[in-house]
């Protein structure tokens, strides 16, 4: 049973003690942070990755990443449901049930039924991603570059077609971002491409002052500039434990939202955002009384808190197989490998066992440190919540540039947080979304190097793309939804879908 | 004015101006990479150079750029960003709101200060400083208050990232003797 040895394997590292405690001290931190209002769970995760820099084991550092992960996206629902701000789209969903619930006096119940439904999704997904994974990391050794590149487009499109507003200026976005990414030194001849003759540009742009900038500070300039328009605060939470009638209403919600949750995150570009959309599509259409959501339905709050944190789960598995990212927190993820000496992709499984299985298992103690320690100490992360903004925002810029600085003590990077910062916050403005330009960065060497390698293998020939059936399949799937995602009367539509939510 | 004369500058009017300036902004983008692009050895398709895939995704970046810069006169994105606080009568154009000096210039001026001092000054003094910055770029922050919180957060930070995390960075730089 290679499964099973595997997953026992898993459980013997993440269960040491001190990778224990690094899991807790992640969730009580992503907690503490994803609670702030505005502040999602990727600019949690890029606030606090530098903090693992710092660690000698790698396992212990991606353990407490993947707990600052689960902690952050907790964080941000208890946001949601309290006051309505949700820090990052898949949150938004929540919000719209949740505070409802919250402001009939049901924000325990709420927050209690996130977390259930969020550790049984979890704990699901996590079998499925400890079954799913090895057989595809196999498959993935096969892929050639022409395939790499395929997957790449059809991560990057379906990342369009996931952002909020206009589908022409997210692709704007993807295409800005791989430029950024082209940066630094040229891979295959050495010159030094777009540096300005700046010796500290040679190695590219630091992923994490790109990632500081445009989702910290802009949000920062955003919010400064637009004061906060904070929901009604829900201040005390009673009441924690659903009734036995509650928790059987959201036994079937929290089960279908766990298939949906595990299928769509293994998608590249966003799965995490469409899974808690569909969810809540899927609950609200064989609801009794459909009437219920958007005035506090119950299942409208587990089912995509649910999807959400299966679809989170089963995220690693293109990460892990192929090393490709299926949203901005795994990009992040794959910055924390590679600072630890680890290029995620699909010989990691074969030949990093204990840190694989060591992230899976923790991945699911993190789900269970949620719920045995976040819901005692709610009257806590809500006090958080009214932490002055004047205080909690120089904070934040301060820990940003300590936490890059400490990374190679290039001050250059202090200088890009500052640029991206003001180039976010100018693209914010003009409705262009982050997340596609993070993900373009990310994606955009791979990009490039797969498609020289994938003409240099076929001589020049660049009908290669198409005549490789898989990698034919997948550049067609990434034309099918670029043109959904353009197509203005479709995406009218989908609008209409959405705002019929809130 | 005349009325052919009035409608024809409402014509040059973006009807939304966020659309403009999102276009503006990628074309410039894409116009400067694309011209420090074509400096590299481009190549073929076979061997591309280090200009070849830059080249191609600036080239595609101006196109776009072009088409959300029309879209700007033709058909503006809706002012879907509820959190815009967009004023009733410009609903059906994304407006870029007004720019406030204060808080832009500040707070991106903290994060510059960190870059230019923490060398020389050293983590502690570059830290206050780079507080003092950003606690300024609230506007209607005071003095007072802006001292504690940058000198509270000066020393979560010693405790935090030098006795916590072990960081080893200088606490004074060189030109404190440190």
């Amino acid at each position: 049973m290679e499964l099973f040895d595997n997953i026992v394997l898993g459980f013997e590292t993440a269960l040491q003690w001190q990778n224990l405690l690094f899991c807790l001290i992640g969730v009580a931190l992503g907690t503490a942070v994803g609670v702030l209002p505005g502040i999602g769970p990727t600019a949690t995760v890029a606030m606090l990755l530098p903090i693992t820099f710092n660690f000698d084991e790698p396992v212990s550092a991606l353990i407490m990443l993947a707990g600052i992960y689960y902690g952050a996206q907790y964080g941000g629902s208890t946001t949601a449901i309290l006051l309505n701000l949700p820090g990052e789209s898949s949150a938004a969903v929540t919000a719209i049930d949740g505070h409802q619930m919250a402001l009939q006096g049901r924000a325990g119940h709420a927050l209690a039924v996130a977390a259930i439904g969020s550790f049984v999704a979890g704990s699901v997904a996590t079998v499925v991603l400890a079954v799913a994974a090895p057989p595809l990391a196999r498959a993935a050794l096969k892929f050639g570059a022409a395939e790499y590149f395929a997957l790449v487009v059809l991560g990057l499109i379906a990342s369009i077609t996931l952002a909020r507003g206009s589908a022409v200026k997210a692709l704007a976005m993807v295409v800005l971002g791989i430029l950024l990414g082209a940066v630094g030194q040229d891979l295959s001849s050495g010159t030094p491409r777009f540096t300005f003759g700046f010796r500290e540009l040679y190695g590219g742009l630091e992923f994490v002052a790109v990632a500081v900038g445009m989702f910290g500070v802009a949000e920062i300039l955003k919010n400064l500039h637009d004061p906060e328009q904070r929901g009604q605060l829900v201040g005390r939470v009673t009441n924690l434990m659903p009734s036995r009638a509650d928790l059987k209403r959201i036994v079937a919600p929290v089960l279908r939202a766990t298939g949906i949750g595990s299928a769509l995150g293994v998608l590249p570009g966003g799965g995490h955002v469409l899974a808690s959309y569909a969810s809540y599509a899927v609950e609200k259409k064989i609801s009794k009384n459909p009437r219920e959501f958007g005035r506090g339905a119950i299942a409208g709050v587990a089912g995509p808190e649910s999807a959400n944190n299966a679809a989170a789960q089963t995220s690693f598995i293109p990460l892990l197989t192929l090393g490709i990212p299926a949203h901005p927190v795994m990009a992040l993820m794959i910055g924390a490998f590679i600072i630890q000496g680890i290029q995620p992709g699909p010989g990691v499984m074969e030949q990093q066992p204990v840190l694989v299985w060591g992230l899976i298992a923790s991945m699911w103690i993190g789900n269970l440190l949620l719920v045995v320690l976040n819901l005692p100490l709610i009257g806590l992360w809500v006090r958080m919540l009214s932490v002055p903004y004047d205080v909690l925002f120089p904070a934040i810029v301060v820990f940003a540039c300590i936490g890059t600085y400490s990374l190679s003590q290039n001050a250059y990077d202090i200088l890009a947080i500052a640029f991206f910062g003001l180039l976010g916050f100018v693209l914010i403005r003009c409705g262009c979304e982050p997340a596609p330009l993070l993900l373009g960065f990310v994606l955009g060497p791979l990009l490039e190097e797969n498609a020289r390698r994938a003409l240099q293998i076929s001589h020049g020939d660049p009908m290669t793309f198409v005549t490789r059936p898989i990698s034919a399949t997948m550049l067609g799937l990434a034309v099918v939804a670029l043109v959904v995602a353009l197509l203005p009367a479709i995406r009218r539509k989908r609008e209409v879908v959405f705002s019929e939510e809130d | 004015m005349t009325a052919p004369a009035r409608r024809s500058a409402a014509r040059l009017r973006p009807r939304s101006d966020a659309d403009l300036v999102a276009g503006v902004v990628f074309i410039g983008f894409g116009l400067a990479f694309g011209v420090a692009a074509s400096r590299y050895d481009v190549g073929s398709l076979l061997r591309m150079g280090p200009g070849y895939f830059p080249l191609v995704v600036s080239s595609l970046l101006v196109v776009l750029g072009v088409v959300i810069a029309v879209k700007a006169y033709v058909a503006p994105d809706l002012a879907h960003l509820e959190d815009l606080d967009t004023p009733d009568e410009e609903k059906e154009g994304l407006s870029f709101g007004r720019v406030r000096w204060q808080p832009s210039v500040l707070l991106v001026g903290a994060a510059v200060f960190f870059a230019l001092t923490v060398d020389g000054l050293g983590l502690l003094p570059a830290t206050f400083g780079t507080g003092v910055i950003a606690a300024f770029a609230r506007p209607g922050a005071r003095p007072l208050r802006v001292l504690t919180i940058a000198a509270g957060l000066t020393l979560a930070c010693y405790v935090i990232f030098v006795v916590l995390l072990q960081l080893r960075l200088s606490l004074l730089g060189d030109w404190l003797g440190g």
